[in-house]
């Protein structure tokens, strides 16, 4: 068996993947990215082969995708994170037809066709409303580490209402509403609301239509899923947890399988093997 | 003897200011502002007092301002900051055209008449971004004390590009131009830069006519200060009274009020055509 490695190295986390020649997931890998992205990367490549109990030669093609792809000096290849990202959610999902990636850093939409084409895109990074980084940031007012956030949302009895404005100021909201005794549990459910709203206008601007995929660590929390449901009705995809976080990366290792399949069709010469 | 006080209740900071008849100072206080609101605005008030030498009883008046303006449960009149601010730059300026007012969580640039009427404003209050908490989040994230900012920032030669807008990625991208070896003047220097070139956008939505005049607590930073001058070509007037223009503006519509004897007149009047404004002037 020959398999491919796809790493997505995102503005926050490090992602790896390692699939075989028909795209099954064999390990996964992943670290906080850090200002290292090389090391990062092979970090959560080292992890990925442990995990699929391989050793580096059995992998014959890396492909990078995420801000840091053109940074990583063993990769074979990069693709761009809408392309990664289509491939890796129509592979789990093949009726794809809006994506939704809420990263730590960043919030992307985009809309495939039929063939999973990018037909439309719109994409935040210049504000952390509407991230990741507004749930982690609401959450350290409250001094609760980001791990927690999941678990503890579960037992909101309602949301409080957040502004969403911006993550900054959502500071003085959350000091005022806990101050006023409304449960921590409340305050973030109220946050994750409010996100999901900015998170639903970036999907509408790209003309959103089922069936919608939507990945990002943060789609780990049931009640994220559950409230994005609600926003959205019907058709509403979202992996397995062991694999929300990883479709980028899984995305470039199948690309990067089918760019080293075309190569060995034309017999070219092959780089890294 | 007639005097009137002004406390303005920022996100950040609380300041109040008692005067005398003839509009003089005569006791000051700056305070945090905390979590509890009230206490805050009761404290600064209690404090200035006490720099005066006087007692509650000696004040005829008095007007909260800042965004906690109606938590000064002791004042009898509210009135915006914006408002406050024009007045009190025009008072300690009388030449002021513009003003620009960086506090705490906002920044706000206001043209205004002789005398101290507001023409025109616009104002950050959407996003951190251009704000003093820019500049808190830097020092956070790269563990200096607030107040060291400025003066390291001075000795920066070569000022690194902040490149991104967000107050929350700002940390994580001051923390990689650490790790990529640039010097920590250099970067606290383009972090200046970085903001004072948002509240140049502000200046420059209002019309920017010289003199123009530097309000608020980050008048205290002689970095942004300098930074700013090199911005608009000259020279804002600044003072080491800046911070209090708003509680001093507050305090001169309350002298005002003692002087006309009209306690009953809508106290917040002024207020309402400028928040009217608010949303015209919001930058996001």
């Amino acid at each position: 068996m020959r398999y491919t490695a796809g790493i997505d190295i995102g503005s926050t986390h490090t992602k790896a993947a390692i699939v075989d020649e028909s795209g099954n997931l064999a390990g996964t890998g992943i670290t906080a990215t850090g200002f290292q992205l090389e090391k990062a990367a092979r970090d959560t490549f080292d992890q990925a082969l442990r995990a699929a109990g391989l050793e580096r030669d059995a992998v014959a093609y890396v492909a990078t995708t995420g801000y840091g792809r053109n940074l990583i000096s063993f990769r074979d290849v990069q693709a761009t994170d809408l392309t990664a990202q289509s491939w890796g959610t129509r592979s789990l999902f093949p009726d794809t037809r809006t994506v939704l990636d809420v990263g730590g850093q960043t919030v992307k939409a985009m809309r495939l066709d039929e063939r999973g084409r990018v037909r439309s895109f719109r994409l935040n990074d210049k504000c952390a409303a509407g991230t990741g980084a507004f749930l982690e940031k609401t959450g350290h007012y409250l001094g609760i580490p980001i791990e927690q956030i999941g678990p503890l949302v579960e037992e909101s009895s309602g949301a409080v209402p957040i502004s969403g404005v911006c993550a900054v100021f959502a500071e003085s909201e959350v000091i005022n509403h806990v101050s006023q005794g409304e449960a921590p549990a409340d305050i973030i459910h109220g946050a994750m609301i409010s996100l999901i709203e900015r998170s639903v206008r970036l999907m509408k601007r790209v003309q959103m239509e089922p069936e919608f995929t939507l990945v990002g660590g943060i789609m780990r929390f049931p009640t994220m899923v559950r409230v994005m449901r609600e926003s959205l009705g019907d058709g509403v995809n979202v992996p397995p947890e062991h694999i929300v976080q990883f479709t980028g990366a899984v995305g470039a290792a199948i690309l990067g399988g089918r760019r080293l399949a075309k190569l060995e069709a034309s017999g070219a010469a092959l780089a890294g093997t | 003897m007639n005097y009137a006080a002004g406390v303005d209740v920022g996100s950040t900071q609380t300041k109040a200011v008692v005067i005398d008849g003839a509009g003089h100072i005569v006791g000051r206080s700056l305070i945090a502002t905390g979590a509890n609101v009230v206490l805050a605005a009761g404290d600064a008030f209690s404090a200035a007092l006490e720099e005066a030498g006087l007692a509650e009883a000696d004040v005829g008046f008095v007007i909260g301002t800042g965004y906690g303006r109606y938590k000064v449960e002791f004042g009898d009149a509210q009135i915006t900051e914006i408002v406050c601010h024009a007045r009190g730059a025009a008072q300690m300026f009388p030449d002021t055209q513009t003003v620009l007012d960086m506090g705490g969580q906002d920044t706000k640039a206001i043209r205004i008449a002789p005398g101290g009427d507001v023409l025109d404003f616009c104002m950050n209050d959407k996003c951190a971004a251009g704000t003093g908490r820019f500049l808190q989040s830097a020092a956070a994230a790269l563990e200096i004390d607030l107040s060291d900012l400025g003066p390291t920032a001075l000795r920066g030669t070569r000022p690194v590009t902040i490149s991104t807008t967000c107050t929350v990625f700002a940390e994580s991208e001051v923390l990689s131009w650490l790790a990529r070896g640039k010097k920590l003047e250099d970067i606290l220097l383009g972090v200046h830069k970085s903001i004072a070139s948002r509240s140049f956008g502000l200046l420059k939505r209002v019309g920017i006519e010289s003199e123009i005049t530097f309000s608020g607590g980050v008048t205290r930073n002689k970095a942004m200060v300098e930074v700013l001058n090199e911005m608009v070509g000259g020279k804002m007037n600044v003072s080491e009274e800046s911070h209090f223009m708003g509680a001093l503006g507050a305090a001169l519509f309350a002298l005002e009020r003692i002087g006309s004897g009209a306690n009953t007149a809508s106290p917040d009047a002024a207020a309402t055509s400028a928040d009217a404004g608010a949303a015209k002037g919001a930058a996001a």
